[in-house]
């Protein structure tokens, strides 16, 4: 049974990129047939962040015109065999994305036998974003503990409730939020909106809290997803988010602020 | 230099600014979900549209027009409130007289 999975936030530059590259890696590392579909017609990224775009040939774009096969334009991963990945055009086309045609690549691609399709919202709510999550099962909400970040997930949310194929049908699509860039000690210090905060406002179930690391700039450097490399935290953090996200229990956390000696509080 | 500033904090009584971005955003929030959940999107245009067809013939500001649509079972409730400014209310008044 597929899944299709819409990664989105409104805002932009809060990690959608980011968590879509890691959570597919992650769940393609545990045996799931994976594919992350960059929904991003125009500003191509996702290929970047994954390390594979040398290999684009065929984009989203040509499938859905008809000048491309799907599995032509699939890229397989180099590194796990089980990731796959659609880029988007770098020709803006507006008009490119339908809910016609994007219906039917998912639909092939669930013939394909994939367990996942990662769908990589662009920023904002037009049309890209709408068609990114029009036919998800499930959404992922990237957030900022910051202002302008968690009212546009709000709006997200809010659209995510009324505006996808399961909505219509009266059969809502599970949302789960994703704290990003979390730094324990801000909010320790009341600088920044706490995870209860946020939870609170948005009133939306915790998939997982990933913390403020530069590891996140590292890995898009490299093209390698941060969980390829498990000792960071970062990595450690988007592997519970996946095992979570695949029904396993996983404790929260990165939510405290790690205990420190005497010295590093007195003179940090 | 940590200690010295924890000690400073700790006297210092100005609000954390967390707790302010929390107070604005459930203000915000809640304000926005009013106006667009429920099915209906145009609700902010018809906003916009109400006040230019008001601002028209009174000095009136966003602030004086709320629509909220309501749900009750399958019933839907359009509510459109329009606080008109004092001094028209006066005006009115005085040209009744």
């Amino acid at each position: 049974m597929s899944k299709v999975v819409v990664v989105t936030s409104g805002k932009g530059g809060v990690g959608k990129t980011t968590t879509t590259a890691n959570i597919a890696t992650g769940l393609a590392l545990k045996g799931y047939k994976t594919v992350a579909i960059d929904f991003d017609v125009g500003l191509r990224n996702l290929d970047l962040v994954l390390g594979c775009e040398r290999r684009v040939v065929y984009d989203f774009v040509n499938v859905l015109k008809g000048e491309a096969k799907l599995h032509t334009a699939l890229i397989r991963d180099t590194r796990i065999e089980t990731l796959h990945v659609l880029a988007a055009s770098q020709t803006r086309d507006k008009d490119a994305l339908d809910a016609e045609g994007v219906g039917k690549v998912i639909k092939e691609l669930k013939e394909m036998g994939f367990d996942y399709i990662i769908c990589d919202s662009p920023a904002g709510i037009e049309k890209g974003a709408q068609m990114a999550m029009y036919f998800a099962d499930e959404a992922i909400v990237v957030c900022n503990p910051e202002v302008s970040s968690v009212r546009d997930a709000d709006r997200v949310i809010g659209l995510l409730a009324a505006k996808t194929n399961r909505a219509e049908n009266n059969n809502p699509i599970r949302t789960h939020l994703l704290l990003t860039r979390y730094s324990p000690m801000q909010v320790k210090k009341g600088e920044m909106l706490s995870v209860d905060d946020v939870l609170e406002l948005l009133g939306v179930p915790l998939l997982g809290v990933i913390p403020e690391s530069k590891i996140v700039l590292l890995s898009s450097n490299k093209g390698t997803p941060a969980v390829l490399d498990e000792t960071t935290d970062v990595a450690q953090a988007y592997l519970d988010v996946v095992h979570r996200f695949a029904g396993e229990e996983r404790e929260h956390r990165f939510i405290q602020e790690e205990k420190r000696g005497i010295f590093q509080r007195l003179f940090g | 230099m940590a200690l010295f500033e924890s000690v400073v904090d700790y006297f210092r009584r100005t609000p954390k600014t967390a707790s302010i971005a929390k107070d604005r955003l459930s203000v915000i929030v809640a304000r926005e979900r009013a106006s667009t959940r429920g099915g209906a999107d145009y609700l902010p245009q018809l906003q916009q549209e109400l006040l230019a067809v008001l601002a028209k013939y009174e000095n009136i500001d966003l602030q004086h027009v709320s629509v909220k649509l309501d749900k009750t079972g399958d019933c839907e409730v359009l509510e459109l409130n329009i606080t008109l400014p004092e001094q028209f209310v006066a005006k009115k008044a005085h040209a009744a007289v």
